[in-house]
């Protein structure tokens, strides 16, 4: 009998006995501090993780493994020329200052977007749109100069999220949406607090009345909050030389997922020389992905052959066209007129994994007599300068983490100063094709020619370290898109 | 003038005074102005586009346009400035580029937080090393100075962002007693702000403690040979009084001025830990800002660094005429 008094009181004590009624307050950690709450005017992947389907919907959204879903739009039909996209809204909308959502919002939402002032950073989304009708409240008919395969996929992301006239000029610092979180407060530095909204279009939808978004830039200081209980949940953490130690603890959900991220390093492909895509490829055949992914990121992530997420049905696997060989790379690098060596640097970021890859990269490429000096920059400022605009720079390396960028190789002004012909014929057939197989047939296709011709590097998927309380359910395992959806997440016992 | 009420005593103390509060003012001003031009220059050839980090590398030129012609980028330099001194003559900051409201609100958040944690830090810091220091400078060379020496070395050699990761693993992770960082706003209280700060504080401290100590060390070595002091012994006072009423007063005036010199470092400190603590205080604010270029949160938060220097200086410019009876009676 006296055993049971004790044992109980050791589970009290243990806080294991459960708790009368499920929480329903979160505090997740975030890296960044959003530079402002509205995702149209700004493209800082923090504002998305804040905003995005929490605050603010869009027609259509992209679910946990990255599939177009219905949002305000409750259905569409696209013509047969694949030019005009008819909508049909949800009925009973409101925005989170009372007034009401109709077709006119969707109007008033994307021509701001595209209009000459517009500072949305994925103004391309939109460039298709050659008008827009609204025949009723409740539809919206889109039609497009020409045939646009990701039309809708693009109407998913955070910069095509639907904001009212009345409301849209404060969103950066008052957002009102349609979303089942309000707005409540930024203490500017620290934290915003997003409450339930009581008259959200899906009752019942969400099982939380508040989430704190707590902005914690250091991961050591993230996991000791965590670890304290201040934060529940950390989704995306950058440090996996600390993910990998809270493995062993009990009181967390430990998961590593897939981010849209592609890790390389990109190539000057307009400067000797990097024009031969000899060199290119020798440089490809020195690195042993596998190795590079264990030192630069505790050997989470996975080794990409191209820029495509494996995350993406269209993924196919290139990690094999230029494989790990550098007998392979020296001769390559022989034919090329650099059998007697070559020098070069690359501009890295301040990031841990930027730095970590390119002293193992230096350490790879020495091996087939390549010298590869690390010229440090500081990422985002310096970055864009320097590389991004004056493109001055031999080889530098980043993540690449917007979804679906593979068409960045073909653009003219982008920094690898990377020109084929070929490629750009296949990215814009892409780009028409509204039949999602068709479609899907032409990215791999852009993915070989990627594979072959190395513009960059193609080092691994960048992956999502996530970590929190174990009686946390419904957070997403991979971001197929950047952001930080709680719309799903509810308390167990 | 402040003799001209007839008490006799005034006139000798404050008359120094005035005269250094005008020379500071003037300093002032005339650092402040500099600041301002230095700066703006730095910033005009740091390389980085603030609108080109906000909207990202998919952005089109015509959308980096429009942005640089909202936040007034696309105007001449001479202008840029010429406006923002003008808006600083008239108490207006400008507008944050990042966080698009005014940069005196935002401030004024900031140093709610900045400057309790700043005088808790060297409120801590002297109290530990006053006494520590005096301790060991009266028992040169035994137990309790060697202990003392081992301590500031190792507080020298201590950096303090490294300290404060430390407390939070023993005293937010391990003991649970203090939070692990964040600050809960003074609104929530005085007892939970500050907890909040007590963390930083240390963090912030020690390593100048240790500092402190030595000097105080060194100052009070160098008192307790002096003539005055062998006189007071002489006179028979007991080791403790002439310590109390001999040694300490006139060690404390190189203390001071180190005591200065730390408040400044305080200030810039205070970006490490605040960062580790996340604690959203000016040091963060400037943080960030750089990071993200937010050109005018930069000028303003320098300029106000300067300005803070500037009168910790000054005040402890009026700390030695307390301490020193020399320095007022010279008038």
């Amino acid at each position: 009998m006296l055993k049971r008094p004790l044992a109980a009181a050791l589970f009290v004590a243990a806080g294991l006995l459960p708790a009368h009624a499920a929480k329903t307050t979160l505090v997740v950690s975030l890296p960044i501090e959003p530079p402002g709450l509205d995702p149209t005017i700004a493209a800082p992947v923090a504002i998305r993780e804040v905003t995005w389907v929490n605050l603010f919907e869009g027609l259509v959204r992209l679910d946990r493994d990255g599939r177009v879903q219905p949002l305000l739009a409750k259905s569409w039909e696209v013509s047969p020329d694949g030019l005009t996209y008819t909508f049909r809204l949800q009925d009973g909308v409101k925005f989170h200052d009372g007034t009401a959502f109709d077709s006119a919002d969707v109007k008033f939402a994307f021509d701001r977007a595209r209009a000459p002032n517009s500072t949305n950073a994925q103004k391309q989304i939109f460039a298709p749109i050659d008008a827009i009708e609204t025949p009723d409240p409740a539809t919206v008919r889109i039609k497009l100069k020409e045939p646009t395969g990701n039309f809708l996929y693009y109407l998913g992301w955070g910069d095509a999220v639907i904001v009212a006239p009345e409301t849209a000029e404060n969103n950066k610092a008052n957002p009102v949406g349609t979303g089942p979180f309000k707005f409540k407060s930024w203490a500017r530095g620290d934290k915003v607090e997003l409450i339930r909204n009581p008259d959200y279009w899906q009752p019942g939808k969400v099982k939380l009345e508040s989430v704190t978004f707590r902005f914690v830039n250091d991961p050591q200081a993230q996991v000791a909050a965590l670890r304290a209980g201040d934060v529940d949940a950390i989704p995306n953490m950058a440090a996996p030389e600390v993910f990998a130690g809270l493995k062993k603890d009990p009181r967390f959900t430990v998961v590593a997922g897939n981010t849209e991220g592609e890790i390389v390093a990109g190539l000057n492909n307009a400067k000797k020389p990097f024009d031969d895509p000899r060199v290119r490829r020798a440089l490809m055949h020195a690195v042993d992905r596998k190795t590079l992914i264990e030192g630069a990121y505790s050997g989470f992530g996975q080794p990409i052959g191209s820029h495509f997420s494996p995350n993406h049905p269209a993924y196919v696997d290139t990690t094999g066209v230029v494989p790990h060989d550098p007998a392979k790379a020296k001769a390559l690098l022989k034919e090329a007129g650099f059998g007697s060596g070559l020098a070069m640097t690359i501009k890295t970021p301040q990031m841990p994994y930027a730095s970590r890859s390119a002293e193992l990269l230096t350490a790879m490429l020495s091996e087939v007599g390549v010298d590869l000096k690390i010229v440090p920059t500081e990422f985002p400022a310096k970055w864009i300068e320097e590389v991004f605009k004056n493109k001055d720079y031999d080889m530098t390396i980043v993540a690449h983490t917007e979804p679906l960028d593979i068409d960045i190789y073909a653009r003219d002004s982008y920094y690898f100063n990377y020109k084929s012909d070929k490629l750009k014929a296949v990215i814009a057939e892409a780009a028409r094709t509204v039949d999602e197989k068709a479609r899907f047939a032409k990215y791999a296709e852009a993915e070989k020619i990627l594979a072959e011709d190395v513009p960059a590097l193609f080092l691994f998927q960048l992956p999502k370290l996530g970590v929190w309380n174990a009686k946390l359910k419904g957070m997403w395992e991979n971001y197929p898109i950047p952001s930080a959806d709680v719309t799903e997440v509810y308390w167990v016992d | 003038m402040g003799g001209l009420d007839g008490r006799p005593g005034d006139s000798a103390a404050s008359r120094p005074l005035l005269r250094l509060i005008i020379l500071r003012f003037a300093s002032l001003a005339i650092t402040l102005v500099a600041v301002a031009a230095a700066i703006f220059l730095i910033l005009e050839v740091l390389p980085g586009d603030p609108a080109a980090i906000m909207l990202g590398t998919s952005a089109r030129e015509d959308t980096l346009a429009a942005l640089r012609h909202e936040l007034g980028l696309d105007r001449p330099a001479l202008e840029r400035f010429v406006l923002w001194v003008g808006g600083l003559l008239q108490g207006d900051l400008g507008t944050s580029i990042t966080y698009r409201m005014p940069v005196s609100a935002l401030v004024a958040d900031r140093l709610a937080i900045t400057i309790p944690l700043s005088l808790l830090a060297i409120l801590i810091s002297t109290a530990i090393a006053i006494p520590l220091g005096v301790l060991a400078a009266a028992n040169r060379d035994r137990g309790a100075d060697r202990s003392v020496l081992v301590f500031s070395q190792l507080g020298v050699a201590v950096p303090n962002f490294w300290l404060g990761i430390l407390g939070i693993l023993v005293f937010s992770t391990a003991l649970g007693w203090l939070p692990a960082g964040g600050f809960p706003g003074w609104s929530s209280g005085l007892w939970p702000s500050s907890k909040a700060l007590v963390l930083p504080a240390f963090a912030l401290a020690l390593p100048q403690a240790a500092v402190l100590t030595r000097v105080t060390r060194s100052a009070t070595l160098e008192v307790i040979g002096a003539d005055f002091v062998r006189t007071a012994r002489a006179k028979g006072l007991s080791e403790r009084a002439t310590l109390r009423s001999h040694v300490v007063p006139n060690a404390l005036i190189p203390v001071a001025t180190i005591l200065g010199l730390q408040l400044s470092f305080f200030f810039g400190g205070a970006i490490l830990v605040e960062n580790v603590f996340n604690l959203p205080g000016l040091g963060r604010l400037a943080y960030q800002a750089l990071a993200q270029r937010d050109l005018v949160v930069i000028k303003d938060v320098v300029l106000i660094f300067s300005g803070l220097v500037i009168l910790v200086n000054f005040a402890v410019d009026l700390g030695y005429l307390v301490l020193d009876p020399r320095l007022r009676s010279r008038a």
